[in-house]
């Protein structure tokens, strides 16, 4: 059903539209056009290694596990983030030192998410880290792979670039391509929905580990 | 299954229920005290609040006075990326078309998002009644629909419930619909929590429609934005085959970069937290991954009246975060149930008005329902000054009764006030009497009036009436010689 074939919404729709333009006769004249621009994040001009340290920090703080590293240990890590006999699924262009970590990774070739449901781990990379909230920020492109995988398996291992760290979110919103399906992450999935006490694991994976590569 | 909102009582008798309920004060006591720290703190980190705000209320506005514009903007941006965009005026007109929906895919449930929007237009009584099962996948929401029960607060809709009655709810009601809670169920959270991941795992793996609202849309992107914690959200959005979204007029945001002071503001206000677990954004279809059909309904509802409002309309910047409800001493003792609306609190005792119009009793009831002692505006991440718009629809009240037969007992009382003060010998009279009784009363250790006869009742029901004071301030003056005596 598309617009053309409803005409009962074609009249909603000029209605609304009339009704709204009745509502603002007062506002009347010219609007400024300008975006309002919001004053600059906390941490903006920090050191590049403060930055990495307090992203650590933030994002530990909603529990999840931060691990920091050198390019050179990267495949260890990897390998020690994953619990033994873990059946791992992986995108499609996830690098080659994070894929050499992981003992017979499953490529994602459009698994059903029943399919996802019997995997235990994923592992990706991330477009963003976000230092001042503790965020990573997925765009799901190839080396993160569809937004089904880092949902239904319960153990996500991301892997971010200490350069990929930005001080808040302002200047993740200047990085991110607004067209594509972003996936922001602030620790494990959680709930305080009863007695507002916090439970970790409800929908989403219930363990985050973050893998932080240090500048060689 | 669910309870509904229509037929609730006025505020004052729903209110003298709710303050008699003390497990009801309890559970909103330690709730609404636990996350008014919790924001305190992450509020008390950023140096620039203050500006932070005013940007947040800019943004709003900004889309607000040109509404008309970036409505065309957005379905413009959303059908070129592939959704199919609808317009709906009223709850009705949105129900039929999600109904429409789901019947044009034979599907005989919906997963559900936690959206105020559905529930504000009665969308899961809609389906039902069309023989559609809706499953909310919030657990808060969940708790709230096999409880039957009415959500009371709107980032925590089950906050009235604790940990025992959630354990009986859950093991009561999960087996009718699904898959039962395990036989060794405990009221821990976590253990609750996992009961309603395994609940609920199996209907979003099968199902083929998730219904959603929307916390924000880009006009100029057509991005829509869903901030959540549990993951459910995520599951709903990206998992079925079909996605539909109820968005309000109202929830316009004009850039994708103006999102960045709200997406600060929010979690803060909200939870309490630097940012929520999960921000999911979209913007229509992205080939191989999520939802290959996506429809976004723009719903009006009631919108326009409140836009038209020129003092109230800026109850449309709401964001619907909850931190006026968490700092507001009438809620906090009268739970959300009293204002007989999905939308509680300072923010829906002047939203019900501006959206549903003064006139019945109940939404009438909804502007005095409130101390109006400020609260609610310091803690509004987007500047609504709640207080003022109180008393101007308070105002608008009274004006909806000036031309009735029968006066109401509080414009006699007032005209008879207004005689009494217009006169200094009268006034003197008056304040002789009434520091007379003032005297008996207390006498007798009393120091309210108690229950009033006749038309005062509906006034001492709701409110303690002190006892007049046993010496007027002229008295008193006369008697001391302006305080130079003792």
């Amino acid at each position: 059903m598309n617009r053309a074939e409803n005409g009962a919404d074609n009249s909603a729709r000029a209605e609304i539209l009339g009704r709204v333009r009745a509502a603002l006769l007062d506002v009347g004249g010219d609007l400024p056009d300008a975006p309002v621009v919001a004053p600059a994040g906390a941490g903006a001009g920090a050191a590049p290694g403060d930055l990495v340290a307090l992203f650590a920090e933030r994002v530990a703080d909603y529990r999840a596990t931060v691990v920091r590293c050198s390019p050179d240990d990267l495949t260890a890590a990897v390998a020690a983030a994953l619990p033994a006999g873990a059946r791992v699924v992986v995108p499609a262009g996830l690098p080659d030192d994070v894929r050499a970590g992981i003992p017979d990774p499953i490529a994602d070739t459009g698994l059903s998410a029943t399919e996802l449901d019997a995997v235990d781990a994923v592992v990706t990379r991330c477009r963003v880290g976000i230092a001042e909230t503790g965020t990573i920020v997925l765009d799901h492109e190839p080396d993160q792979g569809r937004r089904a995988i880092t949902l239904v398996p319960d153990h996500h291992v991301c892997v971010v670039d200490a350069g990929q760290v930005v001080p808040d979110v302002p200047d993740a919103f200047a990085l991110l391509d607004p067209h594509r399906p972003q996936t922001w992450i602030s620790g494990p999935s959680a709930t305080s929905d009863i007695e507002l006490d916090r439970v970790e694991g409800v929908h989403g994976p219930r363990r985050l580990l973050v893998i932080v590569v240090d500048p060689a | 299954m669910t309870g509904t909102f229509v037929g609730m009582p006025a505020f004052p008798s729903a209110a003298r229920a709710a303050l008699a309920d003390t497990q009801l004060r309890h559970n909103l006591a330690h709730a609404t005290g636990v996350i008014r720290g919790k924001r305190a703190a992450v509020v008390g980190e950023v140096d620039n609040w203050e500006e932070l705000r005013l940007a947040g209320a800019a943004v709003k506005e900004r889309a607000l006075l040109a509404l008309d514009t970036q409505l065309v903007r957005l379905e413009e941006s959303l059908t070129a990326h592939g959704a199919v965009v609808h317009w709906a005026r009223d709850a009705e007109e949105a129900n039929r078309i999600v109904v429409g929906l789901a019947r044009a895919h034979e599907v005989d449930e919906v997963v559900k998002v936690k959206s105020m929007l559905t529930q504000e237009i009665g969308l899961n009584e809609a389906l039902e009644a069309a023989g559609i099962a809706a499953w909310e996948t919030d657990l808060a929401e969940l708790i709230v629909q096999l409880g039957g029960d009415l959500p009371s607060h709107i980032l925590v809709p089950a906050i009235h419930r604790n940990r025992a009655e959630i354990r009986e709810i859950f093991a009561r009601r999960m087996g009718e619909v699904g898959r039962p809670a395990p036989a060794d169920l405990t009221d821990e959270p976590a253990v609750l929590a996992g009961a309603a991941r395994e609940h609920l795992r199996e209907k979003f793996l099968r199902a083929r429609m998730a219904v959603s609202g929307a916390n924000f849309a880009v006009a100029d992107t057509g991005t829509l934005v869903v901030v959540e914690s549990e993951g459910n959200g995520r599951m709903c959005l990206t998992l079925p085959e079909v996605l539909v979204s109820i968005v309000g007029i109202e929830k316009v945001v004009p850039t994708w970069a103006e999102l960045d002071p709200l997406l600060r503001l929010l979690p803060r206000s909200s939870t309490g937290e630097r940012m929520n677990p999960y921000t999911s954004t979209w913007s229509g279809i992205t080939p191989g991954d999520g939802p290959q059909e996506v429809h976004v309904v723009l719903l009006d509802n009631g919108r326009t009246r409140a836009l038209a409002d020129e003092v109230g309309r800026q109850a449309l910047r709401c964001i619907r975060c909850s931190a006026c409800l968490n700092v507001c001493p009438v809620y906090e003792r009268t739970g959300g149930h009293a204002y007989g609306s999905v939308y509680p609190g300072p923010i829906g005792a002047i939203l019900n008005p501006l959206l549903r119009g003064t006139g019945d009793p109940q939404t009438d009831a909804l502007p005095y329902a409130s101390s109006l002692c400020g609260a609610c505006f310091e803690a509004c991440p987007v500047r609504i000054d709640i207080p003022e718009v109180l008393v101007h629809l308070r105002s608008q009240v009274v004006d909806g009764h000036r031309e009735d037969r029968v006066p109401k007992p509080e414009a006699v009382a007032f005209r008879g006030a207004g005689w009494a003060f217009g006169d200094a010998r009268r006034l003197d009279r008056a304040e002789r009497l009434s520091s007379l009784a003032g005297r008996l009363l207390r006498r007798r250790g009393r120091t309210s009036l108690g229950r009033l006869p006749g038309p005062g009742s509906a006034w001492t029901d709701a409110r303690d009436l002190p006892a007049p004071p046993t010496e007027s301030f002229r008295d008193w003056w006369r008697r001391t010689d302006g305080g130079e005596r003792p």
